[in-house]
């Protein structure tokens, strides 16, 4: 299978105090016309990826309303699968293109999230896990991913050091992004100081609240090159679900969507995953990067802690993880994050990521997570 | 040349540390004292309100002007905790200090910035040749709900400024406003606590504002930053004005002598006015402060005053408003609960 991305585009990410939900929309879609060098009459069809739109402005029907504020007539679709629906959302607009039915479709993400206060936020957010099951018992997503984090460290001895580590790392990435929230570096210490949200995860272990919105070209594989000399190629992509629930799984350290949708990308693209140059993996929380390391077969179950210590995750490591500044530095519109994570692949192996360009990258992941693992959506793209 | 011919302050003797606020709600004090950049508040005693705390400033000022109080033409006080919803706080203090019945009087609303809102009522009124003296006063006894971040801050006090043309002890150059419809923080009617828009309030809201005013008073003015020896903004918490002093490439060093919040927490209407009374405290004659007030909703108020060699003489005998902070007794959380009437 194969789809191209012809352009790409994206806001800033961060507290977007004077734009609502479609100017986001609007200026990342414009911004991938512009890049991809197409017009807006070229465009087929539209997938966009938000999470809770309803609940964050009171705004339903988003699809249309970016669509209709963009000029555009074509069918516009909104997906949703919590923090995965930007990677879903590009999923969609791929098989609607292998499918024959479109030639160009434009991808997006959006999500604005500081028009409600850190409570409401919280609460939009546990809309992503079990309401009767986890919500109803006070379990907010920190606390999820702690006891994910406890496990851990219990089964694996992983520590809160190498959980720091990730953020220190994805600071320093997301200092060289001009779209991040965070754009400062941090140490471990700092990590470990901040104020402790849900035991044992700290302030720094956790991605921040963020407006932002992200945008791709995508086109049939065979037309990429009448509009870019250097496409990048969608070579594979999986999907897989579990239970809502994290206590309903069978293991709290292993997220069993990620390890089947990434069997599957791994599949279609028919590589291992020795073969990956870099990935963008979903570090809503430090632990969450340890254990997607594992999970996409970077290292051995159990061994994502110390790939942190070892410096294999860095820019100049051997699997450069986060190259953009993750979840975690660039921040976490939720809509829209599966759909930046295409963005920094995309601008790495065309060689654009500047300071953070990983070297002679060929071949880039994205791992894009719904909840506490329920979704998950790997893609594989290659020069 | 029109100026402030007294001032005066007044703060509540009563002290809370933020570690006891922290204690009660299982907070980290230092990461809150690091975060705010303060260290305790003023806490109102139980029969302390905004008309007394008025008052009480209004003395001073009046000592230090020398006039004679009939001689006050307009009174406005400016707070958001006016004992009364409906009744005016600046009739109570007109009586109080002795002024005629001949007098204008209004109390303001506007968050924070209601006094210096004032000042600039009587600065047109001054000039327009309605009245020879006007008063104007900040103090607010603030409001907090239990456990919000607002409690750590929310303090009591205030500062009153005559203003008039003969025998001033600073020149007030120029004033420039910034006003914009900004939900940051508000109290519907009614309702006992403010709600606020948590970081919302600070780029868009706060910095917005004070920025603005404060360049747009240097340019109507034509003055630029190193003109000022002094400067002072409102004082929501440690942190904000030092962020906005850097931000508009002023030493922070300028703003020390006003910088009160560390001490006695966000006295509201109080607050930039304190902080102008205690810089006018310690400036010496042709040293020009800049002033920039704040207040949700929001906007700010900028001026630009020049001290005369008046001041010397005229503050020898008025009590200071370091002095006011140095006076202080702490009370435990449990006591600031009752003496707040939360209990």
């Amino acid at each position: 299978m194969k789809v191209a991305v012809i352009g790409v585009g994206s806001t800033k990410f961060g507290e977007h105090w004077e734009k609502n939900l479609r100017q986001l929309a609007i200026e990342a879609g414009t911004k991938a016309i512009l890049d991809a060098g197409i017009r807006g009459r070229d465009i087929d069809a539209m997938y966009l990826g938000n999470m809770s739109a309803g609940r964050f402005i009171g705004q339903e029907h988003v699809a249309a309303l970016v669509s209709g504020e963009l000029g555009l007539t074509i069918p516009a679709v909104r997906v949703e699968g919590a923090c995965a629906s930007g990677g879903l959302a590009l999923r969609q607009g791929v098989f609607s293109i292998l499918s024959g039915q479109h030639d160009i479709v434009l991808v997006g993400g959006a999500e604005k999230m500081t028009d409600v206060m850190t409570d409401g936020a919280t609460s939009c957010l546990m809309g992503a896990a079990d309401q009767e099951w986890e919500a109803y018992y006070g379990v907010t997503f920190p606390s999820l991913y702690a006891m994910i984090a406890r496990r851990h460290m219990f089964e694996f001895g992983t520590t809160r050091e190498q959980m720091a580590k990730v953020a220190v790392k994805n600071h320093h990435n997301g200092s060289m992004n001009p779209i991040a929230q965070f754009t400062n570096e941090i140490t471990v210490e700092d990590v470990l100081n901040s104020p402790m949200v849900a035991d044992p995860l700290t302030l720094y272990d956790c991605s921040p609240i963020t407006d932002g919105a992200a945008a791709l070209i995508i086109c049939k594989a065979e037309l990429a090159k009448k509009y870019t000399d250097n496409p990048v190629y969608i070579i594979g992509t999986g999907q897989a679900s579990d239970t809502l629930a994290l206590h309903d799984r069978k293991s709290l350290t292993t997220l069993d969507a990620s390890v089947k949708a990434a069997q599957k990308a791994y599949k279609e693209a028919g590589i291992t995953p020795k073969d990956i140059d870099l990935a963008e993996v979903h570090d809503c929380f430090t632990i969450a990067e340890i254990v997607a390391t594992e999970d996409l077969g970077f290292c051995k179950k159990g061994e994502g802690g110390k790939l942190l210590d070892e410096g294999v995750t860095n820019i100049d490591g051997k699997i450069p993880i986060n190259t953009s500044g993750g979840l975690k530095a660039v921040g976490h519109p939720v809509g829209a994050t599966g759909v930046k994570q295409a963005v920094e692949i995309v601008l790495q192996l065309r060689g654009q990521a500047g300071k953070r360009q990983v070297k002679d990258a060929k071949i880039g992941l994205t791992h894009n997570v719904g909840g506490s693992g329920a979704t998950a959506v790997v893609h594989i793209f290659s020069r | 040349m029109i100026g402030i011919v007294g001032y005066g302050g007044h703060i509540p003797r009563f002290r809370i540390k933020v570690e006891d606020i922290a204690a009660v709600w299982g907070a980290d004090p230092n990461s809150i004292k690091n975060g705010l950049n303060i260290e305790e508040k003023s806490v109102p005693s139980i029969d302390e309100d905004t008309a007394t705390i008025s008052v009480e400033a209004a003395l001073n000022a009046l000592k230090m002007a020398g006039i004679d109080p009939q001689d006050i033409g307009a009174i406005y006080v400016g707070s958001e905790s006016h004992p009364y919803a409906v009744k005016p706080t600046s009739t109570i203090v007109g009586e109080a200090i002795g002024c005629s019945s001949e007098f204008t009087a209004a109390d303001t609303e506007f968050a924070c910035k209601a006094g210096t809102a004032g000042i600039q009522m009587v600065m047109g009124l001054i000039e327009g040749g309605y009245i020879k003296y006007g008063l104007a006063i900040g103090a607010d006894t603030a409001q907090s709900k239990p456990g919000d971040a607002l409690e750590y801050t929310a303090a009591a006090g205030g500062a009153a400024f005559i203003i008039g043309k003969k025998d001033i002890v600073a020149e007030i150059e120029g004033t420039y406003s910034f006003s914009s419809d900004t939900p940051d923080f508000w109290r519907r009617d009614t309702i006992e606590y403010p709600s606020h828009g948590g970081r919302f309030t600070g780029i868009p809201a706060y910095f917005k504002h004070v920025i603005a005013s404060t360049e747009g008073l240097m340019k109507k003015l034509s003055l630029k930053e190193s003109d000022f020896d002094y400067a002072v903004f409102h004082m929501p918490n440690g942190k904000f004005p030092l962020k906005a002093a850097s931000i508009l490439g002023i030493d922070s060093k300028k703003l020390t002598p006003g910088f009160v919040v560390k001490k006695i927490g966000n006295t509201y209407s109080g607050s930039s006015l304190l902080g102008l009374a205690a810089t006018l405290d310690v400036a010496k004659p042709s040293q020009r402060i800049l002033l920039t007030s704040y207040g949700s909703g929001a906007g700010s108020d900028s001026f630009s005053i020049k001290v005369t060699d008046l001041i010397e003489e005229k503050r020898k005998n008025v009590k200071k408003i370091q002095e006011y902070i140095d006076n202080k007794e702490y009370v435990t959380y449990s006591q600031y609960t009752k003496l707040r009437g939360k209990i």
